[in-house]
Parts: structure tokens; sequence; C-alpha cells
């Protein structure tokens, strides 16, 4: 197959990384908005300086770090049920 | 009026596709949803048709705003769900698809409860040949505990229905609110449909184990009945508000940690459907547009992302996250129906999601929910994380599987790129949806404010979801089961009644063999006095002669006592 042979655009690491900077960028570029964007707010705590930054990552960050810790008591084999 | 009642044209069309086959089966199968469609724009809302049964009123087809708008949906998701199957060559699945549409439409314009449970046990027995149809030994099993839960949240409607009747003498579907066991029953009857936190397990049982194209039909209608029940009977039921808040948290941690990527969805559906569910709890217009719009967006986002799972499976055999990856080389257009339908599940600005979902988040903070908005922001970045970049990325991207396999066929690529197009279309202009929207809309989604910071809270996520894959603490997808609510019906329960048995059955022969023991000691008897060589059987005739006289008079004696 002409497949194997063809390289993809993520087979060169390269095009990897450009994708990760890409996201550092936007990243950065929308936490500097947020210091020149007045937003209006419904509650105190959306008002704290890149409040959506701060939550997003941390909500991530804790919400894998608990499913990790789920794993321990909930995983089972595969075929747990099939018995 | 010249219009035929909704669910009668799907009904017909399914009897149609059940004596017929290749071309024309498949053209009666698209266009059924469409001349239902046609049909039900000759319905304006207030329309209703009455009879009288017994001593009630009972309405089969009621129309309204809310009722037009999910039948509406019903019919689009019907005729997307129609081309994305039609390479199936099994009729089962294409009649019992399109009963099931059927039914979920039937139930929208139900104007009654009794018509409303006629449908409501409709959509499980129609159904459950989705799941049926995949004929392995795991799906033969998860349908009939699939039927087994969806009857009973039938019965137990029926249950309330019947008390709700009696109580206030009308048997009208209108507003119900939390008075009285008839309703907590028949609120309990919608939570299981609706897939409320403890009676969730059967969707994430079932539709894992449906077909390709079933799991499409199921995502799209069932749940999304439940939302509209619970939005016409039970809407600022406070209630709902914590429901939802607690349905759109818990199940993004199973979704984290869950292999098979259908199961992953099916997770994240009902992390959605949290997000109506409140909205429909906080209940002011805002709110409930807000869950409806949801709804809506939902019911095409999600089908887009289960075709794509779909086709996948469909190709490779293969939907476990552990076996997948690479993929986007053999499938890219499959690979980028999935990413339009990621990014509108994530709510990206210009996709659906973004429309919708905030409105119930405002509503949330307006109406003093602040602890439920955190909740909802967060599940927001969870959804993300895990339906917005761990399905695409361990399916399409992540390390390469290997595995080299066709684009997915072209009436796959068709219905996906319909949706994609409809998530995109109701993403830049969503004035058109909430148009349809039970209540008039004042909620403007293009503000820069909302725009940036929505950008933060995604691409934070995004960054978190780098950092943890780049540093190696994100867990990595294993074969295996995560353990869930349903554990009790599937390994406690059997267990319990298991030792219950046999306890009982150690009793029981403990009895039998007790009994056995004495009449065997006393036969033994009989046989030393009477047996061949007993002392009796020198004279048997005699002897036996003696012990019936014996026997007789005792008996004559007994009762003359008794007599007397």
């Amino acid at each position: 197959m002409s497949d194997q042979e063809h390289r993809h655009i993520f087979d060169n690491p390269q095009n990897v990384r450009r994708v990760i900077y890409a996201l550092y960028v936007v990243c950065g570029i929308s936490l500097i908005a947020d210091f020149f964007i007045h937003r209006h707010v419904d509650h105190p705590w959306e008002a704290l300086v890149a409040f959506y930054c701060v939550y997003g990552f941390v909500a991530c960050v804790v919400l894998v770090l608990i499913a990790k810790e789920m794993r321990k008591v909930l995983m089972r084999a595969e075929d747990y049920y099939d018995d | 009026m010249t219009s035929i009642a909704p669910f009668v044209i799907f009904l017909i069309g399914a009897i149609i596709v059940s004596v017929t086959r290749g071309h024309v089966r498949s053209a009666v199968l698209v266009a059924t949803p469409v001349i239902g469609a046609l049909n039900l724009l000759s319905f304006s809302s207030g329309y209703s048709v009455h009879f009288e049964l017994f001593e009630f009123t009972a309405t089969p087809v009621r129309v309204d705003k809310l009722s037009l708008l999910f039948g509406y949906l019903f019919h689009l998701a019907a005729f997307i769900g129609a081309i994305f199957s039609l390479h199936v060559k099994d009729r089962v699945q294409h009649v019992s698809g399109t009963l099931y549409a059927g039914s979920a439409v039937g139930a929208v314009f139900a104007g009654d409860l009794i018509t409303l449970f006629v449908f409501w046990e409709l959509l499980a027995l129609t159904s459950v040949f989705l799941i049926l149809a995949r004929r392995t030994p795991r799906s033969y099993a998860a349908s009939m505990r699939y039927l087994i839960i969806q009857v009973t949240s039938g019965v137990i409607l029926l249950a309330g229905v019947l008390m709700y009747a009696h109580q206030t003498g009308s048997i009208t579907f209108d507003y119900i609110g939390l008075d009285g066991p008839a309703s907590w029953l028949i609120l309990l009857a919608f939570g299981i449909k609706c897939a409320f936190p403890f009676l969730h397990n059967w969707l994430t049982d079932a539709y894992p184990e449906a077909t390709p194209t079933g799991t499409v039909f199921l995502s799209a209608f069932t749940t999304k009945v439940a939302v509209y029940a619970l939005a016409r009977g039970y809407p600022g039921t406070e209630l709902l508000v914590y429901i939802g808040g607690t349905m759109a948290m818990f199940p993004i941690f199973f979704a984290v940690i869950e292999n098979d990527l259908r199961r992953v969805l099916a997770y994240s559906l009902i992390n959605q459907v949290g997000f109506m569910v409140c909205g429909i709890g906080i209940g002011t217009a805002l709110a409930v547009n807000g869950a409806v719009a949801h709804a809506f967006n939902d019911v095409i986002f999600k089908g887009l992302l289960f075709m794509s799972m779909g086709a996948v499976l469909y190709r490779t055999g293969k939907i476990n996250g552990s076996e997948l990856g690479g993929l986007y080389k053999s499938m890219p257009f499959t690979a980028g129906f999935c990413i339009v339908g990621a990014a509108s599940i994530s709510a990206f600005p210009l996709f659906s999601g973004f429309v919708s979902k905030s409105m119930v988040m405002v509503a949330a903070l307006h109406e003093g929910h602040p602890i439920i908005w955190l909740a909802l922001l967060f599940a927001s970045a969870g959804v993300f994380h895990h339906a917005g970049i761990k399905i695409p990325f361990f399916a399409f991207f992540s390390h390469d599987s290997g595995i080299r396999t066709k684009e997915a066929p072209p009436n796959m690529l068709i219905a996906m790129g319909l949706a994609a197009v409809l998530c995109v279309f109701n993403g830049t202009y969503p004035w058109l949806l909430y148009s349809w929207l039970p209540f008039p809309v004042d909620y403007e989604p293009y503000t820069v404010a909302h725009i940036i910071v929505q950008c933060q809270l995604l691409f934070f996520s995004a960054l978190a979801f780098c950092w943890l894959k780049l540093s190696n603490l994100y867990p990595p997808e294993l074969p295996s089961t995560n353990i869930d609510a349903e554990w009790t019906y599937r390994r406690l329960m059997p267990a319990v009644i298991g030792r219950i048995a046999r306890a009982l059955s150690w009793v029981n022969t403990g009895a039998v063999a007790r009994v056995q023991r004495w009449l065997e000691r006393m036969l033994l008897q009989i046989y030393r006095h009477h047996g061949p060589h007993g002392i009796l059987a020198r004279t048997w005739p005699t002897g036996s002669m003696a012990i019936w006289t014996t026997i007789l008079l005792g008996a004559y004696l007994l009762l003359y006592y008794v007599a007397t």
C-alpha cells in the first residue's frame, strides 16, 4: 500500500512541536487579552485576574489526578462481568 | 386539516421498509423523515386532537412551540441516522430505527399522559433491536438489562399516571411539579430515561454494545424525550438543579479512565444532559431556552461524534482507545468531522455548543447558584478534556496503531458532513434556532467577553492535557472495566441472591434428608415385623388383617371420641 511509504503530517515530530507551540501562543494571547478587555461579570469570582485560565487549567489537572486515583478502586479486568 | 398524526408516517414508513429491499428500501428510509417533516409544516402551534376516553379527555396529538422544536429535531436526527445506516443490509435494524424515531416523535406530541406512556414503552421495545442486532452474547445480555430497566421506567410511569389521574381528575400532560407521591413516581420514571445519577448505567451499558449505526439512533432519542418530558412537567423544580449539576460532574471522571471510546461518549452524553436538567431545574425563560437549545445542538453533535466512532468501529472492528491511534492517515474526512463534533461539544466559538450551553450557565449565576455555576464550568472544561480532546486524539492521532483501513463509506461521510454543517450553522447563525425556542430570546452569545473567557477556559484546558501528557501524568488507555453503580445489580445483587438461594437449598436439602431418614426408619420397622422374615410374615393374611382391624378400630375409637 502506498500509505506505508507516504509520510503523514504528524510523522514529523517537528509538526507535533509546532502544534504545541501554537497552543502556547493562543494561551498567551488569550491571557494577555484578559488585561485589555473589560469583562462584564455576574459574580465576584469572575472578576479575578485570569480566573478562567486558572480555573480551566486547574480543573483539568484535578480531574485527571482524581480519575487516576479512582482507577485504583474501580478498575477491573476487561471481562469482569463476563463470567 | 389534511395532515396526518406525525408518528403514523414513521409507522407506514417502517411497514414499507419491512417488505422492500435494495434501492427502494433506501429511498423509503430517507424519504420517511422528509415526508414527516413536510407533514409537520402543516401543523401550527396550538393544534390538538381530543377524544373522550372513559371519564377522561385523551389528547393523542398536541402541538405547541416546545413539542414542535423536538418534533423537527427528531425528524432531522432520523434523516441523518437513516443516511448513515444506508449501507447496512439488516432489515431488523432499519425497521427498528424507523419505528424508534416514530415513537420519539409520538412521545413529544402526546398531549396526555396515557399516550405518553404508550410511546414511552414503544421507545424501549423498538430500540432494543438496535442493540440485539449486534448479535454478540455481550450485546444480548446488555439488551436484556436495557429492556428490563426501560420497561420498569414505563411501569413506574403508568403507576404514577394512574395515581395522578385519580388525584387530579385529569390526564392532560402539562406542568406537574413535585406535589405528592404520584408526581414523585412520574419524576422517577422520567429520571430513569434521563439517566439520573445511580439510574444511569443502562445507558453506559447498552449504547456501546449496540451496532455502529444503532448507537447513533439511540443517542438521539430516549434521553431527549426524557428531557422534553421534564421541561414540560417539572420546570423550576429546584431538585433538578442539583441533580443536573451532579450529572454534569461525575461522568467526566469515568470518561477520563474509560477505554471504550463509545462508552466515553455515553458518559459525556450524561454530562451534557446534566446541563439540560440543570437548566430545566432553574426554570427561568433563559434557562429553559438554554436547556432546549442545548438538547437540539447535543443531538446533532453527539450524533456526529457517535457517527465518527461508528465509522471507526465499522472500518477497523475496534473501538478501544488502547488499540486505536493514527487513523487520521486512513480516515482523514472522518477525523475532520469528529473534530467538528468535538469542537461543538466543547463549546468553541463558532460551533453549536457555544450558543446554547452558556445560556444555562448564565442563568445559574443570575438565579443565585454560584456553586452549581462552578460545577458546570468544571464540567465544561472536563467535557473538552474527555470528549473534545480524548476522543479524536486517541482514535485518530496519538501513537500510530499501525491500522491501515479505508475511509468511511460515502453514505456515512454524507451523514457526518450534514451534521458537521449543522453544528457550524447553529454556531455561527444561532438566530434561527433561537426563534424556535419556547420563550422569546433575550440573549447575545457573541460578546467579546464571552468569546475571550470561553477561549481562555478551553485553551488552558488543552494546555493542561498537553502538560499532563508530556509529563507522563496522563493515565494511559488500558483494557479494563470500571465498576460503576451498575455493580449493584450486575454483581452485588446476583451474589446476594445466590447466597440466599444456597442457604435456602441447604435448609431445604437438610429438611428433605431428615424426612427421608425418618421414612426409611419407619419402613425398616414395618419391614422388620411385616417383611418376608418378620414375625408377622408367618401369618401374612392374618397379620395384615390384624393390622387393618387395629387401624380401623383405632380410627373408629377416635371418631367416637371426637363425635361425643
